[in-house]
């Protein structure tokens, strides 16, 4: 049974009895999971390692599709329309991700980095947008400062937490309408770890964020929403605020208070 | 007496002994090139002469060199379509597959062909072929060892591109994906870019490789001593003039070829260098 204390009006993602499994003989790895998500908000995914909250990140933006063997059931609506019915391509440029290790392209330069997504397409755009863009985003991740004179050096040579900075500039390019982050921070430094959680508490406000975190902390501190999975089921769904001080589900209590996980 | 010392000592004599051998090698084959070298001076090296008449005894390596570095450039143009393709089949486009990891082994096992079995097919299935297209009258010469040498050198290629290739991290290929990227484009903007020093160093590599094939050489290029001017013409390379001809071969003779030898020793010893050198950057 599935504890889903939210009522979410007008949801950007609804999820409806999501399963995954690596091949078809598998375990679940998701086990019919259903959740609507809320928009210009938060919303955390949680669980210890292997409860399956990376594989139910990734089946939002389809990244399941680039490896045949994973079977995917069940359906997911992006503002109401079936993700299926739309090309991976197109859905990928609505739906941005950022990934657990900072991977700027090390063979691009910083500003190329950022419109990496509009090169990959083949987008050609006349430099004054390109510019535009470029300068946008960076100052939506608050990277802009530190990087406007070295613009065309290679993204590698940025710190850890400016680099993962630059990657969510990158998924910010296309102006998605939401940003998927698995772990962004589970390789930085705490400074640069609460830049990033800082970014995203400023970037909900023109984008929707599912966040996937195993530091309950981080999300007790930024999200909105959370979810907590173990063993790929979705055990409790609820606004964060209340998940932490009254969880309802036994297992949600014994993670959140450092018993297992 | 405690293993240890034993260990160390047995070590120790191994390695040296291979110090003192490749040692040796160098130092017979400078003082075995040091009699043609004083009797022409480095003029050998861009002297076109090969004359063994005595009393008239005149030698220049120019038309081997030019043959060797023709012949491996041409190797390298024919075998690098196919490498860059089949390394890109086995170690993206299909990785993992079945009949990649077929193909994989094929490769492997192409390489591991003698070079005698190489010149034999090319001798008798390839150089008819050539005639029978009516390029060359007898089916000797550049192209015909070009072809072998390709054929020779594109599983080396081949397998340092394919494991170049597969050691992209997976995570720039899903940010690029992650951002609607097609598979094509994954390929042509972050797979190729971040392999390219590594894929380079590949082709260099087996360009040393195809500088000192010998035995399938000097089957098939047509042994004349004489700088080749087009593509169907014979020629020598370093390898096969030694091999054709060190059994006859004393005095000053003896010495240019040896001296030969050396500059061939020499020249793929840079060129080993320079490719791992990319290589060990890139890794």
């Amino acid at each position: 049974m599935i504890l889903n204390n939210l009522e979410v009006e007008n949801p950007v993602l609804s999820i409806k009895d999501l399963s995954v499994a690596y091949d078809k003989n598998a375990k679940n790895a998701v086990n019919a999971v259903s959740a609507e998500v809320k928009r210009n908000a938060i919303t955390a995914i949680m669980g210890p390692s292997g409860c399956g909250k990376s594989t139910l990140l990734r089946a939002i933006n389809r990244m399941h599709d680039l490896y045949p063997a994973i079977v995917t059931e069940g359906n997911i609506f992006l503002n109401g329309e079936n993700i299926n019915k739309i090309s991976t391509i197109e859905l990928r440029r609505k739906i941005g991700m950022v990934f657990q290790r900072p991977n700027p392209f090390p063979t691009m330069s910083i500003y190329d980095n950022v419109i990496a997504g509009y090169k990959l397409n083949g987008i050609r755009l006349k430099k004054e947008k390109r510019d535009h863009i470029v300068e946008e985003s960076l100052k939506d991740v608050v990277l802009w400062d530190e990087v406007k004179d070295s613009l065309y050096k290679k993204g590698t040579f940025l710190s850890g937490g400016q680099q993962q900075r630059l990657c969510i500039a990158r998924a910010l390019a296309f102006q998605p309408d939401v940003i998927l982050l698995d772990e962004p921070t589970s390789a930085l430094d705490p400074v640069a770890t609460s830049k990033v959680e800082d970014l995203l508490v400023k970037l909900k406000k023109k984008y929707s964020i599912v966040l996937v975190t195993h530091n309950m902390t981080q999300a007790a501190r930024i999200s909105d929403n959370s979810m907590f999975m173990y063993l790929g089921d979705l055990v409790e769904y609820g606004k964060t605020k209340s998940m932490f001080t009254t969880p309802q589900d036994q297992r949600t209590e014994e993670y959140l208070t450092g018993k297992f996980g | 007496m405690n293993s240890e010392k034993i260990t160390k000592g047995v070590l120790l004599v191994a390695s040296f002994l291979i110090l003192i051998i490749t040692c040796g090698m160098i130092l017979s084959l400078v003082s075995g090139s040091i009699p043609v070298f004083n009797e022409f001076g480095f003029k050998f090296i861009i002297s076109t002469a090969w004359n063994p008449t005595e009393d008239k005894e005149n030698y220049g390596a120019l038309p081997f060199i030019a043959g060797t570095v023709i012949t491996s450039l041409l190797a390298l143009i024919i075998c690098l379509p196919m490498a860059f393709s089949t390394s890109l089949f086995i170690g993206e486009y299909f990785r993992g597959k079945w009949y990649s990891k077929a193909l994989g082994t094929m490769v492997d096992l192409l390489a591991g062909i003698p070079s005698i079995v190489y010149g034999l097919w090319g001798f008798y299935v390839l150089r008819p072929f050539i005639v029978d297209l009516g390029l060359s009258s007898q089916g000797y010469g550049i192209f015909t060892s070009g072809l072998i040498l390709a054929i020779m050198i594109i599983p080396y290629a081949t397998s340092i591109s394919t494991e170049i290739i597969t050691m992209v991290p997976n995570d720039l290929k899903e940010a690029a994906y992650s951002l609607g990227a097609t598979r094509f484009e994954v390929i042509k903007s972050v797979v190729v870019p971040s392999a390219r020093s590594g894929i380079f160093a590949s082709y260099i590599l087996a360009f040393g490789r195809a500088l000192g094939e010998t035995m399938a050489v000097t089957m098939l290029i047509g042994n004349t001593n004489i700088i080749p001017t087009g593509l169907f013409d014979t020629g020598n390379t370093m390898a096969s003039v030694i091999a054709n001809q060190f059994g006859e071969a004393e005095g000053l003779k003896l010495s240019a070829l040896i001296a030969i030898g050396l500059l061939l020793f020499l020249i793929t010893g840079l060129i080993n260098a320079i490719g791992k050198f990319i290589i060990k950057k890139f890794a």
